[in-house]
């Protein structure tokens, strides 16, 4: 216990009784090893009974220093490096990094590796959005979505795997473009997941939309305002579903993201409801993205004409893309060297998981196992 | 010796009633290895069918279709090191499960599978089985207590309330059911109107007196039977803490609850307790408001013709599942690698078989009858018991007091004064 509280800073804590029994407020650590908290988070639980009067993230226990590397890699080699932060949604980090570099050098990706890139970022975006909802319904208590979803996210590993031979951490892209052409029967695999998927959607509407139990555990449960969010920095689906209508594929598109129409599904009551709701439309709009992009991939080159070692200009670039979670930001300084001076990441995760405290303050004890779900935090990415 | 056997077998009354000593241990042996066996059963139905509702497979690699992966289960929990926290109440923490253990097995003294087929018969059964199966939350605080941890006491303090919360509603429903054995309802169900009713806490009355009324329970006062048995269907998926009221060892909030500090043969106890509870509550269930032992359409589809096809069923039945065995050794991979399992289930099939032909031959077919029936509509429950764990999410704790006090209890004594009024007026 004593270990506990060297970290309660703001939970105003008085001298720790002699036993728990003694007191009516409990200290109870969450973590690091415990079955909800997605990996590694530690999460000191101040608690009246059920009621949680304060928590405090402890984080750190997957830190591998992925920014300090950076400083000793060049910028080819540090790129796999990218896809070990958010291990769900590596295709985005990649896209992040390739982009960042790509602009600080002035260079622009072709066409077709836009399409390439826009396509499996999108796959990405709803192989990790599946891994949430099984992931999120699995704290919640449901166990059988969770199956469903790893059995369809399958088929979008798959795809990868056909791509580039790696099914999770990809190292899809290349700065400049992409390093693979598409393979034979790509275009087809694509549009087989396309009129596979919608359906499988629909099924786990059918298990948790209108489910009585997901309602009342999701309705009103970690509610946070628009303001607050700003306020927080947090971004992506939490943000959206406070009704903070801010999607960066709209509001700076990147890489092919003008050619296509879809819609930024936004909630009202920034409730946990509302965060899955939002999340579930946006399953439907990446592929509605990906419909489109998969039927006109302009031909030509994949590859922009790069020098064989990069040394980018002196400066600094910050660039962000709109990764499942959020906003993922690079910020990369070159001092004109082959190896960059500065990366520091802005991880959508780490940034996210502010909100806890807020959202769960006067909650119960069940409350943050579903925040802690529905906030989709990769621990890879908060601790990088 | 023979004549002594077959003395029993014809006899009219309980052993308990009989006073014959003898004969309540044997029984008394017996229910305690079918149940242990049932168990063991229902462990393994309950991952291979859990399985399918999730499209894995469950255990297949311990015997053929992982037969044998309870045993396997068992003797792994058995010689697994058992650990007792250093600061934990060694007293009672040893003496937590046997608590939940005998009070989970103690309730079958007076479960009616047949007329005759009870250990004893109570005339107030149905109390001394409310009675005992509540005891088994004093397990579960002492578990929680002597555990000297933060989630298994917040598991205890959270499974006590919810038990006692909900036997209430529990108790109210079981009421109505008592009641309607004295109800004759103006010669609605067969009985004169001028008589009396049988009104009984026994568990054998009560399914007799259904029998006499010509309806099961659950017809009875439509729809007030049935209201009153979903309420007891509810409370008693939170009586024995199981999806979606399993907060008590809810695995991604307090990691294992109560039990998290046990291991080995003591954990299995607990989840030997578990089992045995469900069973023993979907017994209260069966005998209150679904016949008992008696046999589907008693009245409507009566006669010496019917009672030959509906005698027919328990040795259909096993040779039914013979044939799904044999079914299993038709599509066994025919590497020489599953050579042995191939054997194994073909054997398996052949003992079910064996075991279907037996119960074909008319003395035994005659006797077992009461007793499949019984076992039969237990296992409807026992299923939905693992359909309920694969369909919902769990509920949160405020939830369930709100379900347990704001819903059901003011259901159930509605139902209940409802079914006295029906009585009175009919």
């Amino acid at each position: 216990m004593t270990d506990a509280t060297k970290y309660l800073s703001h939970l105003e804590l008085g001298e720790p009784d002699q036993t728990f029994l003694d007191s009516n407020e409990l200290i109870i650590n969450m973590g690091p090893q415990h079955p909800a908290t997605h990996g590694v988070l530690r999460v000191i639980l101040k608690l009246d009974g059920e009621k949680v009067l304060g928590t405090e993230c402890v984080i750190g226990y997957l830190h591998r220093g992925v920014e300090k590397i950076a400083e000793h890699r060049t910028y080819t080699m540090f790129n796999p490096y990218v896809d070990r932060m958010d291990y769900v949604a590596a295709v985005s980090n990649g896209l992040g990094y390739c982009e960042a570099v790509e602009k600080l050098m002035n260079v622009e990706a072709p066409p077709r590796a836009n399409y390439i890139r826009v396509i499996l970022t999108e796959l990405n975006r709803l192989a990790s959005h599946m891994l949430w909802l099984g992931t999120h319904a699995l704290d919640i208590g449901a166990m059988t979505p969770l199956f469903y979803t790893f059995r369809d996210r399958e088929e979008i590993l798959k795809i990868f795997e056909k791509y580039c031979g790696a099914r999770l951490t990809t190292h899809a892209f290349r700065i400049g473009g992409c390093q693979y052409e598409t393979y034979e029967g790509f275009e087809r695999d694509v549009k087989n997941f396309l009129a596979f998927v919608p359906p499988k959607i629909d099924e786990y509407e059918e298990l948790l939309t209108t489910n009585r139990i997901w309602l009342e555990r999701t309705r009103g449960v970690g509610v946070i305002s628009g303001k607050d969010c700003i306020a927080l920095g947090v971004t992506g689906p939490v943000l959206r579903a406070s009704g903070v209508k801010w999607d960066l594929r709209k509001a700076k598109p990147y890489a092919a993201y003008s050619d296509f129409d879809f819609e930024v599904p936004t909630g009202q009551n920034g409730d946990t409801y509302d965060r899955y709701l939002v999340r579930m439309r946006e399953m439907r709009q990446s592929l509605r993205i990906i419909e489109q992009a998969v039927g006109k991939i302009p031909e030509g080159p994949i590859m922009a004409k790069i020098p064989k070692v990069l040394k980018p200009p002196v400066g600094e670039i910050y660039h962000s893309i709109e990764a499942p979670k959020g906003e993922l930001g690079y910020f990369v300084v070159s001092d004109g060297s082959t190896q960059p001076y500065r990366v520091r990441v802005r991880p959508p995760s780490f940034v996210n998981l502010q909100a806890l405290d807020v959202m769960v303050r006067g909650a119960l004890i069940a409350d943050v196992i579903a925040v802690i779900g529905t906030l989709d935090i990769v621990l890879g990415e908060v601790d990088r | 010796m023979l004549d002594y056997i077959q003395g029993y077998l014809s006899s009219n009354v309980t052993p308990g009633q009989a006073g014959n000593v003898f004969w309540a241990t044997v029984y008394i042996l017996i229910v305690f290895g079918a149940i242990s066996v049932a168990v063991m059963a229902m462990n393994w139905l309950e991952r291979k069918a859990l399985a399918h509702f999730q499209i894995r497979l469950g255990p297949m690699r311990v015997g053929p279709h992982g037969l044998l992966q309870p045993i396997a289960d068992a003797i792994k929990l058995l010689t697994k090191e058992d650990i007792i926290p250093s600061g934990a109440d060694k007293f009672v923490f040893w003496i937590a499960p046997l608590i939940i253990l005998c009070a989970a097995f103690t309730v079958y003294i007076v479960v009616p599978f047949g007329p005759t087929h009870a250990i004893t018969d109570l005339n107030i059964g149905i109390l001394f089985m409310l009675g005992v199966a509540s005891l088994s939350v004093l397990g579960v605080v002492m578990a929680g207590w002597a555990s000297n941890s933060h989630y298994p006491l917040i598991g205890a303090l959270r499974s006590s309330a919810q038990m006692v919360s909900y036997e209430v509603a529990m108790g109210m429903a079981v009421v109505s059911a008592i009641l309607m054995t004295s109800l004759h309802g103006l010669g609605m169900y067969g009985v004169a109107a001028n008589s009396t009713g049988t009104g009984t806490l026994s568990m054998i009355d009560i399914v007799k007196a259904q029998q006499e009324q010509h309806v099961w329970f659950f017809f009875k006062f439509f729809p007030l039977g049935l209201v009153a048995f979903g309420i007891f269907a509810i409370a008693m998926v939170a009586e024995t803490n199981r999806a979606p009221f399993d907060l008590p060892e809810a695995e991604s909030e307090l990691t294992a609850g109560f039990h998290t500090e046990y291991s080995g043969l003591r954990w299995s106890l607990f989840m030997l307790g578990e089992y045995a509870a469900m069973i023993a509550v979907s017994s209260i269930a069966v005998t209150l408001w679904l016949g008992g032992w008696m046999r589907p359409f008693p009245h409507t589809l009566g006669g010496e013709t019917w009672d030959l096809v509906f005698s027919l069923f328990p040795g259909l039945t096993f040779i039914g599942l013979a044939a799904i065995a044999f079914i299993g050794v038709v599509r066994m991979p025919k590497h020489p690698y599953f050579k042995i399992q191939t054997a194994g289930l073909a054997g398996f099939g052949v003992a079910l078989g064996l075991i279907g032909l037996i119960l074909f031959v008319p003395p035994v077919r005659d006797r077992i009858q009461d007793i499949y029936w019984f076992a039969a509509k237990v296992a409807v429950f026992m299923y939905l018991y693992i359909w309920y764990r694969a369909t919902w999410p769990r509920y949160r704790f405020d939830q369930l007091m709100k379900v347990g006090w704001k819903v059901l209890l003011p259901i159930a004594i509605g139902v209940l004064i409802l079914t006295a009024i029906m009585g009175v007026l009919l």
